[in-house]
């Protein structure tokens, strides 16, 4: 009897010690492109220095609808991975069903609630508690231009709607395709997105997209969002639908289009192409949306972990929030630091802009969620997305997708 | 043919142990039901099981993943008033009919053509055959690139100088499905060709011989005497290809994603959506309740007459 419990007393004492030098994390992301993976590669190295053990779970394609899937899968065999990548609104989703942990002491010991601005914290706490890490800063209303193709118009930055649509009939004129678009319904929202923000400004983006007030949804203005969203239509080319977002920032390397509305991920396919900023291409914002940043923010979620892997879960979640991993972070993946503090030493021109724009729609109050992910739950977003994809690809009338906008809000019921 | 003479072999066997004696029949028996036991138990936690949980799961509220707050009908409400669902039932309707009407249509065409005992038959029929080899993915893929009009057929035919050669029906909303109808046809006939040409091979030459003696050839043998004949085969293609048509997913994903817009959406293309990207599960698994009920009405009538010809056939015996 003894011996037995001598025996059960020292395995305790070897799992115990076991687990203290077995610190590992294991996340699950969708980032495998060679540039996501280097990317990826920071945040291993600054782990390992730290003794923990990396354990990658990537799951490819379909912009992480594979990865969602696979996630789902393992929760409710109650096997949850020790994080997840999961973006905006999922992250509430997540919350909702009591599945994620609680970073909220991270948090006080760094100082998040001071380093990170109130759009940000939206995303990260739920009931008051830390449960995801909104780490970086992606936005959505730019423009980028070939800016050979550009130069060769002669014409002034675009700064509104009028100059806008000028610079792109110019480019029509001479034969060039003025906007590469990619015909997928998320590609579809971001023009919306930043056509509501050019035409309604901020006010009206958050009461109509983030808070789907029926009013704003059914006001004048949106039907006026959406005469223009169709007005851009004539300057794209009819190969269009269907078409992935980085063939369509492909033609504006190659110079075949003069320009492309998107997230600052595209930048990324501008550096691989061995381009410069200022030099070979331009990023704007989105004309009539300067001063705004719509962001998507890449971010994990924490799950309930064992007490003896919840050391290593706030370790990794201190390491994404803090400026010295977010800084190398942001040049491989083309994005900014979302920590306030962080420095902007390393960015490139577009960079620099970005991070200064962030600090200070931070300020301003500028700052809001992308109409992808960061702007509604799933049901409300995607039906938004039917409709504006729809009246792109010919199917609807201004006047059938005002009512389909409206009718978007009731989606979630 | 092969699968005619298997049979014709069972029926033998069967034959011989029912003259051996009832021990070792009764022995043969045990020891089937054994080894089907495995394949019995996972087929009903894992076909049959999932069908009541996904039952269940369309009566719930469930978002992101299951829960169980029950809510009675709202979830097929919700699905009969949402546009989207009706868009792609509409397709449904659009691309199974075309896709095995064609399909039947012309592998029975082609099937007559290799049955005339043409010179280099074994060459044909791997041709016809092979797109039977790739996955439905590979097809949408391959299809995708051949009809965008930038890349594809349009511009090689512009680039042979037609330059008013016109053929954009993959980025046309109006059209699209009918891409979709192209692709799974080109995938497709030359399956309903192997069933026919089989079906073919085993009409009893003793009947076409004498129908020949009566005085009918060429077209009025095949329409009258031949393709009547082949009531079975065309049972069995029309219910592969239809029930295939209700499940389709991965020619749609591959060729046009769903769109342009979601006009060419499916079914099985909505059910995913729903249930794993829109976080609407609930919704979701009463589509494909209301799938699963679709195929059953048109397999249980398909296999309720199959077992009644066997039980009938039973008795003649």
């Amino acid at each position: 009897m003894l011996k037995l419990a001598r025996g059960i007393g020292i395995a305790a004492a070897l799992l115990v010690s076991s687990s203290a030098i077995a610190q590992e994390v294991e996340v699950m992301h969708w980032w495998t492109s060679p540039g996501e993976a280097a990317a990826v590669n920071v945040m291993k190295e600054q782990l390992e220095k730290k003794g923990i053990k990396w354990v990658d779970a990537p799951i490819a394609g379909g912009g992480g609808q594979a990865a969602m899937t696979a996630l789902r899968a393992r929760v409710v065999a109650g096997d949850p991975p020790t994080a997840a990548m999961v973006l905006g609104y999922d992250i509430k989703d997540w919350a909702e069903l009591n599945l994620l942990g609680d970073i909220s002491d991270a948090a006080r010991q760094d100082g998040w609630d001071a380093n990170y601005p109130d759009a940000y914290k939206f995303f990260g706490e739920y009931n008051g508690k830390w449960v995801a890490t909104p780490f970086d800063v992606h936005s959505t209303n730019w423009l980028w231009l070939n800016k050979a193709a550009f130069d060769g118009l002669g014409v002034a930055e675009p700064t509104d709607w009028d100059s806008f649509i000028a610079m792109l009939q110019a480019a029509k004129d001479k034969g060039l395709i003025p906007l590469a678009h990619g015909g997928q319904s998320w590609q579809d929202a971001v023009l919306l997105g930043n056509v509501t923000i050019a035409t309604g400004g901020i006010e009206f983006y958050r009461k109509a997209i983030l808070q789907q007030d029926k009013q704003a949804l059914g006001s004048e203005t949106m039907r006026k969002v959406l005469e223009r969203v169709l007005q851009l239509k004539d300057f794209m080319d009819s190969n269009a639908p269907g078409r992935d977002w980085n063939l369509a920032t492909a033609m504006v390397i190659k110079g075949e289009a003069l320009t492309q509305t998107m997230g600052d991920w595209a930048k990324g396919e501008f550096v691989a192409a061995g381009k410069k900023a200022g030099d070979d291409y331009m990023c704007l914002r989105f004309p009539g949306t300067q001063g705004v940043v719509s962001f998507v923010a890449d971010s994990f979620v924490v799950f309930n972990v064992s007490k003896a892997d919840k050391a290593a879960q706030i370790e990794f979640v201190r390491t994404l929030m803090s400026p010295e991993f977010q800084e190398p972070w942001s040049v491989l993946k083309g994005a900014v630091p979302a920590n306030l503090k962080a420095n902007d030493a390393l960015l490139d021109a577009c960079g620099k802009k970005a991070f200064a724009e962030y600090k200070e729609a931070a300020a301003s109050g500028n700052l809001v969620g992308a109409i992808q992910l960061f702007s509604a739950p799933a049901a409300i977003r995607s039906a938004v997305e039917d409709v504006v994809s729809r009246l792109l690809s010919g199917d609807l009338n201004v006047d059938g997708a005002l009512a389909g906008v409206v009718a978007s809000a009731d989606a979630a019921q | 043919m092969t699968i005619q003479l298997s049979s014709v072999n069972i029926r033998r066997v069967g034959a011989a142990s029912g003259r051996a004696g009832s021990l070792v029949r009764r022995h043969e028996r045990l020891i089937a039901r054994l080894l089907l036991m495995p394949s019995l138990i996972s087929s009903t936690i894992f076909v049959y099981g999932f069908i009541a949980f996904t039952l269940v799961l369309s009566f719930t509220d469930s978002k992101l993943l299951p829960t169980f707050n029950f809510v009675g009908w709202d979830s097929y409400a919700k699905l009969w008033g949402l546009n989207n669902w009706h868009v792609a039932l509409q397709n449904l309707l659009v691309f199974g009919s075309l896709y095995v009407g064609i399909c039947v249509a012309l592998g029975l065409l082609i099937a007559i053509l290799i049955d005339q005992n043409i010179k280099g038959e074994n060459i044909f029929r791997p041709i016809f055959l092979y797109p039977m080899a790739l996955s439905f993915i590979v097809t949408g893929t391959a299809w995708r690139w051949f009809l965008n009009p930038g890349l594809g057929l349009e511009r090689s035919m512009h680039n042979l100088g037609w330059t008013d050669f016109k053929f954009d029906w993959i980025v046309d909303s109006h059209m699209a499905i009918y891409t979709v109808v192209i692709a799974g046809v080109w995938q497709s006939t030359g399956f309903c060709m192997a069933m026919f040409l089989a079906g073919l091979r085993s009409v009893d030459r003793e009947i076409v011989k004498a129908a020949a003696v009566d005085g009918a050839r060429g077209i009025t043998l095949y329409r009258r005497i031949i393709v009547p004949m082949l009531r079975s085969t065309f049972l069995s293609v029309f219910v592969i290809q239809t029930h295939l048509t209700i499940k389709s997913y991965d020619l749609v994903v591959s060729l046009t994603g769903g769109g342009p817009g979601n006009s060419t959406d499916l079914p099985a293309t909505f059910m995913y959506d729903y249930t794993f990207t829109r976080n609407q599960m609930g919704v979701g698994s009463a589509s494909s309740i209301v799938m699963l009920l679709a195929v059953a009405a048109v397999i249980v009538p398909y296999l309720w007459a199959e077992l009644r010809d066997r039980r009938e056939k039973g008795d003649a015996k």
